[in-house]
């Protein structure tokens, strides 16, 4: 049993010495992904929020001035000018100063007194969609409200009233939903970024082809290299996670344990797929630009970005095939919803039997291509 | 010859016993019916072009590359059936060194030795008899890639033979180093091979080939010279019967091979160096050959009897199987 595992702790030991001489790689294996968790975690909101917006108040009255406040109440829009034309209007967005521009006739507060409709023009920038759908739907909203204010002031109550509850996510806070997500991108990255440059820095060096020739076993030499790495990616793995604590304040609702426990066979298909990427590569560059391959798919296919429900059904097969798929439905439902292990060991299993795919394929390239070569 | 499939273990005082080795990947044969016998002690020099078949040799050796065809006993082990076994007994190091740059000198050395599971009390021994045999003590907290080039040859021979191996394979250890760390490299081999160790040692040197003590020469796949230095130059594609070998002399170097090429008589002409070394049938002498260049206005400056280095048999014996591969092809 141990002769299987013969040159195991020689090899961790000087990869541990590798790891230690080279503090640059460690530092950026380790900070780099928490500087881009900050960039991400703190510059990006995909909520509308403070669309700038230029007004033309042609009325003025306490009418127009009441609709103002309602539309600088909801947070949507934030108010940047007052115009008094509408050539100053139009040009406020079409020099992009503004993205929304509302236009309040001098007849407004007239029309409203005569129970007539009054209207109010609304000129939003289509460049970025989000922005102009969240503008026309917060607009409309807030006409239908003013205006069923006004008939209905007299009779009381609305017929129907409709309660929305965000469920996990209150606040529609973007940290809480792109965090859990952007964790499983940062662990595949450095775990798997990691072991492939430490693999092919040895076939570059030629010392991997001097390892082969002596008695030290393929079960020990894996390990050996493989075990260090592991250690890193379940470092990175803490240090995401608290800085996602107690930095972003997301709340984790269900348990750290579990979700460190389902991390395991996750950070162990990323380490297959970088000693199969190591398989391929012949150098560090080579190995680079395959990590790079294996990246984008994580990140566009995984349901971070886009959720994977609304892709085409080719690119949904797809995201079946993208280990992180599965991570980020395990960080998302344990952080997110409190998901036990009964509603996530699908997605641990899927994750192990890829792991075991990949490490069998590598393992055989191995064999064939580096070992016999 | 019938080919035996199972020969039985090869005697005591050989260290490599090679039979019939044939490796193919696909169509193409690597390794075509290769067949030596390295005996214990010797410096082996195993020679040949770049993609002769020399490294995919040494690692059906190690056990690396399985035999498609043929036996290989390497210190009494089959190949086959106990590659493990093998490398327990063999040491290795490549033209690259293999060290790691990152690694102090004896951070390198301690990690080849617990790879081959020394006992530390017997580490430390073998790493003070290395250092003491290589020179290494002023460098053991060195790293490893601040040693210059013949610095790191030694390191790399102290890794390779940490677990006192009977057998050191060494794949061009000296390419790229200064002449004088190949000459101290060379002293130090001979060293070794004195307490009995056996050298296989692969070279495009051909000064190298000369120190071996046993050299083999393989082309396409095929081993076509076997023997001492000594032997090899008596062999008769080399030095046919009837034929004597001169050195020649002269300023204009390249016209006269381009005219002793076209003298009846001369069988074959090369520049070595300054000189033209010519393969001559014995009815000329001396000054004869000196009188028929004159009469295409060569000036001869010196001309004189030469025996074969082992240069001129290399590249004697690859003419002549070039010339029959391509009859074969054709």
């Amino acid at each position: 049993m141990t002769d299987l595992f013969r040159g195991f702790g020689a090899i961790f030991y000087k990869e541990v010495l590798h790891v230690r001489r080279d503090s640059a790689t460690l530092f950026f294996s380790l900070f780099i992904p928490l500087i881009q968790m900050f960039v991400l975690g703190f510059g990006i909101d995909t909520n509308v929020r403070h669309v700038n917006t230029v007004i033309f108040n042609g009325d003025g009255r306490r009418e127009s001035r009441e609709l103002i406040d309602r539309l600088t109440n909801s947070d949507t829009f934030h108010i940047i000018d007052y115009v008094a034309s509408d050539a100053a209007l139009n040009d406020a967005i079409v020099g992009g100063r503004a993205r929304v521009g509302i236009k309040i006739p001098v007849d407004y507060s007239d029309r409203l007194i005569h129970n007539m409709s009054a209207q109010v023009l609304v000129l939003i920038d289509g460049s970025d969609s989000s922005v102009a759908g969240q503008a026309i739907n917060v607009t409309t909203a807030i006409g239908l409200d003013e205006s069923l204010r006004r008939v209905l002031t007299n009779r009381g109550a609305m017929a129907v009233d409709m309660r929305p509850k965000l469920l996990f996510n209150p606040d529609s806070r973007s940290p809480n939903f792109l965090l859990p997500g952007l964790t499983a991108i940062l662990l595949l990255n450095v775990t798997t970024f990691l072991t492939a440059f430490a693999i092919v820095r040895e076939k570059e060096r030629g010392t991997l082809e001097q390892l082969f020739v002596t008695p030290a076993k393929p079960f020990g030499l894996l390990l050996g290299k493989l075990l260090p790495y592991f250690f890193i990616g379940f470092t990175e793995l803490c240090l995401i996670l608290t800085c996602m604590r107690f930095i972003f304040q997301v709340p984790i609702h269900g348990s750290v344990l579990l979700l460190a426990f389902l991390s395991l066979p996750y950070i162990f298909v990323s380490l297959s797929l970088g000693i199969l990427i190591s398989s391929k590569a012949g150098t560090q560059g080579e190995a680079m630009q395959l990590a790079f391959v294996t990246i984008l798919p994580s990140i566009f296919f995984s349901g971070y970005i886009f959720p994977r429900e609304t892709m085409p059904l080719f690119f949904r097969i797809i995201s079946y095939f993208v280990p992180a798929s599965y991570f980020i439905n395990i960080t998302r439902g344990i952080i997110l919803r409190g998901a036990g292990i009964q509603h996530l060991w699908i997605d641990g299993l899927a994750l192990f039997a890829m792991g075991t795919v990949l490490l069998i394929i590598a393992a055989r390239r191995f064999q064939n291509k580096v070992i016999m070569a | 010859m019938p080919t035996v499939q199972q020969p039985a273990a090869p005697a005591a005082e050989v260290s490599i016993s090679a039979e019939h080795l044939v490796r193919r990947f696909g169509d193409f044969v690597a390794v075509n019916d290769v067949s030596f016998h390295v005996e214990k002690g010797e410096i082996f020099g195993f020679l040949g072009p770049n993609g002769s078949g020399k490294t995919t040799v040494i690692k059906m050796l190690t056990g690396l590359l399985p035999l498609t065809e043929g036996s290989a006993w390497v210190e009494g082990l089959d190949v086959g059936a106990d590659a493990e076994g093998v490398r327990e007994h063999i040491g290795y190091m490549s033209q690259k060194f293999s060290l790691y740059d990152d690694l102090t000198v004896a951070e390198n050395l301690q990690f080849y030795g617990r790879i081959y599971s020394l006992p530390p009390a017997r580490m430390k021994q073998r790493i003070d008899e290395i250092v003491q045999l290589n020179g290494l003590a002023p460098y053991m907290d060195r790293l490893a890639a601040r040693l210059s080039g013949g610095w790191k040859q030694r390191l790399a021979l102290g890794c390779a033979m940490l677990h006192e191996p009977k057998l050191l394979f060494l794949d061009e250890p000296t390419a790229g180093i200064d002449p004088v760390a190949r000459r101290e490299l060379w002293d130090l081999l001979f060293e070794l091979s004195g307490h009995g160790i056996t050298f296989f040692v692969t070279t495009h040197y051909m000064d190298e080939a000369e120190r071996c003590s046993h050299v083999a020469y393989i082309y396409y796949g095929r081993i076509i010279a076997d023997g001492t230095p000594a032997e090899l130059k008596q062999i008769p594609e080399v030095q046919p019967a009837g034929t004597h070998r001169v050195e020649i002399s002269t300023p204009e170097i390249t016209r006269a091979l381009r005219v002793a090429r076209k003298i009846p008589g001369i069988r074959s002409a090369t520049i070595f160096g300054e000189s033209i070394h010519a393969l001559v049938e014995d009815r000329y002498d001396l000054p004869d050959l000196r009188a028929q260049l004159a009469k295409q206005d060569i000036t001869v400056s010196d001309i004189r009897p030469l025996t074969p280095s082992l240069e001129d048999v290399f590249v004697e014996l690859t003419y002549k199987h070039q010339a029959q591969l391509e009859k074969t092809r054709d």
